[in-house]
C-alpha cells in the first residue's frame, strides 16, 4: 500500500455516475448503460428470432446465408463490429449518425447472432409431434411456427435470454470507445479529471456492474428452476 | 460512398501491411500467454470450487461470480490505471520498467477468462456419473488415483470443446487491449485507417484474420465432437 484508498471521490460525483448530466444535459452513467442494454436487447431479440428462423428454414439458400452471417459475426470481436458501424453507418446514411445509435446497431448485430442460437435450440427442443399435429389440423407451416411452436419454445428460452442480457450490459462498456457517456466512459472522465483515484473509481464501477449483472444472473437461475419444475 | 476509391494495395504490401502484421503478431503473443495462464488459474479455481473445505469453496465461488459479472474493459482499466495503489512498491517499480500495457492486458484477460474456464472444467467433471467414482473406489482405487485414472481422463475429453471456445473468445477479447495502448491487430487496423483514410480496407483485413481464425477453430471443434465425443456418448 502506497497511499490509502479514499472513496470520497465517489460520493462527490455520485449523481454523475448514475445519470450523467441528466437534468441539465444528456443522459449518462448507469442510466445510459441500462438504456443502451435494454434497447439493444429488444432489437437483437427480433434480429435473433429472424436469423434463428432462417437457420431452420427448409430453403437451403436461406439456411446457408444465415450460417454465413452467423460465422462472420461470431468470428469478429465486438470492438471490430463497433468500428465497422462507426465507419459504415455515416457512409451509408449520409451524414452524421448519433454515437449511441452506432453502438446500439453494433450491439444488436453482434448479439442477434448469439440470440439466434438460443431461438434455434428453443424451437428444436419442442417435440416434432407438435408441429405435425398442428399441420394435420390444417395450419400453414408459418402458423404452426407462430402459434404452436414459438410460444412454447420462448418459455424455455427465457433463462438464456436473461443471460444474454447480462452479457449485453457488460458489452455496453465498449461504447466508451466511440465516446458514448455510459458508465465506463463517465468513470474514465472522472478519472481524467481527478487523476489520483483510479483504483477507487474503477473498483466502484466494477462493483456497480457486478450488482446489476449478478441480480440478473440470479434471476435467470431462479427462472430456470421454476420453468423446469413447471414442465 | 460512391466516390470511395478502393485501394487494396494499402493493406497487402508496404509499411501498412507491416503494421497489420506486427499487430497480428502481438495479438497472437498476448493470446497465447493469457491462454496458458488462464488455463492454469482456471484449473486451480475449479479445484477450489470442488473442494471439501467450505471457506475455500466460498472464495472460489465469490471469485467466479465477481469476475464473470464485471465487464472485461473495466477489469483492464482497473489493472492498468488502478493496480498501483494495491501493489507493493517493489512490484510497481518493476512494472514501470517493463511493458506494463502488455502486462496489464495479460493479467486482466487471464483473470477474466479463468473464471469461465473454471466453470467449464467443473461442469466437465460433474458430467461424469457419480457411480464411476463409486465403482473405482470400491475396486480399490484411492480418491486421488480414481480421479487420475477414471474421472479426469473422461472429463478432460468432454471439456476440450468448451475450453477451445473460451480460448477463441479470449483471442477476440484481446482486441480490448487496444484501449490501453497495446498495439495488437485492432489497434493497428485503426492506425492504418487514421493514417490512410482507407478504413474499409484496413478493417476488412483485420476482420478477415479474426473470422478465418475462428472458422478454422470452430471446424476443428466440430470435427472433434463428431470423432471423439459422439462415440463416447453412444457407449
Amino acid at each position: 500500500m502506497q497511499t490509502g484508498l479514499d472513496f470520497t471521490v465517489i460520493w462527490t460525483n455520485i449523481t454523475y455516475f448514475f445519470i450523467g448530466r441528466f437534468p441539465h444535459g444528456a443522459l449518462g452513467g448507469i442510466a445510459l448503460t441500462l438504456y443502451l442494454a435494454v434497447i439493444s436487447c429488444i432489437l437483437s431479440f427480433i434480429g435473433g428470432l429472424f436469423l434463428g428462423l432462417m437457420g431452420i428454414s427448409h430453403n437451403k439458400i436461406i439456411r446457408y446465408l444465415s450460417t454465413a452471417i452467423l460465422n462472420i459475426i461470431r468470428g469478429m470481436p465486438l470492438l471490430m463490429v463497433i468500428f465497422w458501424m462507426y465507419f459504415l453507418l455515416p457512409a451509408m446514411m449520409g451524414g452524421n449518425v448519433n454515437e449511441s445509435w452506432t453502438v446500439i446497431m453494433a450491439l444488436t448485430l453482434f448479439t442477434s447472432a448469439y440470440m439466434s442460437q438460443i431461438v434455434k435450440a428453443g424451437v428444436e427442443g419442442i417435440p416434432r409431434g407438435q408441429t405435425e399435429a398442428a399441420l394435420s389440423t390444417g395450419l400453414h407451416p408459418w402458423q404452426a411456427m407462430i402459434y404452436i411452436v414459438l410460444p412454447q419454445g420462448l418459455r424455455n428460452m427465457i433463462p438464456s435470454f436473461v443471460n444474454q442480457f447480462v452479457s449485453m450490459i457488460k458489452d455496453t462498456s465498449l461504447a466508451f470507445i466511440v465516446g458514448v457517456s455510459e458508465l465506463t466512459h463517465v468513470a474514465t472522465q472522472i478519472n481524467n479529471r481527478t487523476i489520483i483515484y483510479p483504483t477507487e473509481i474503477f473498483f466502484f464501477i466494477a462493483v456497480i456492474y457486478f450488482i446489476i449483472c449478478y441480480a440478473f444472473t440470479s434471476l435467470s437461475r431462479w427462472l430456470e428452476k421454476r420453468l423446469a419444475w413447471r414442465r | 460512398m460512391l466516390k470511395y476509391q478502393f485501394d487494396w494495395s494499402v493493406v497487402t504490401s508496404g509499411k501498412y501491411f507491416e503494421w497489420l502484421l506486427s499487430g497480428l503478431y502481438t495479438t497472437i503473443q498476448l493470446s497465447l500467454v493469457a491462454i496458458v495462464f488462464s488455463f492454469l488459474l482456471g484449473l486451480v479455481i475449479a479445484m477450489m470450487r470442488m473442494s471439501n473445505a467450505k471457506p475455500v469453496r466460498w472464495f472460489a465461488h465469490g471469485y467466479l461470480e465477481f469476475f464473470r459479472n464485471t465487464p472485461l474493459l473495466v477489469q483492464i482499466f482497473f489493472w492498468y490505471f488502478g493496480s498501483y495503489k494495491i501493489l507493493p512498491t517493489v512490484i510497481n517499480d518493476w512494472l514501470n520498467k517493463t511493458n506494463f500495457e502488455f502486462g496489464a492486458a495479460v493479467i486482466a484477460l487471464t483473470i477474466y477468462t479463468s473464471a469461465f474456464i473454471a466453470e467449464d472444467i467443473r461442469s466437465g467433471v460433474r458430467s461424469i456419473p457419480k457411480e464411476q467414482l463409486e465403482a473405482a473406489r470400491s475396486s480399490g482405487f484411492s480418491y486421488v488415483r480414481s480421479m487420475q485414472y477414471i474421472i479426469l481422463p473422461q472429463a478432460v475429453r468432454i471439456t476440450i470443446p468448451p475450453l477451445i471456445n473460451q480460448f477463441l473468445n479470449l483471442t477476440k477479447n484481446s482486441s480490448l487491449a487496444m484501449t490501453i495502448g497495446v498495439m495488437e491487430l485492432t489497434y493497428q487496423a485503426r492506425q492504418v485507417e487514421s493514417y490512410t483514410f482507407k478504413g474499409f480496407e484496413a478493417f476488412t483485413a483485420a476482420t478477415l484474420v479474426y473470422v478465418v481464425l475462428s472458422i478454422i477453430i470452430t471446424l476443428m471443434v466440430t470435427y472433434y465432437d463428431k470423432v471423439v465425443l459422439s462415440p463416447m456418448k453412444a457407449r
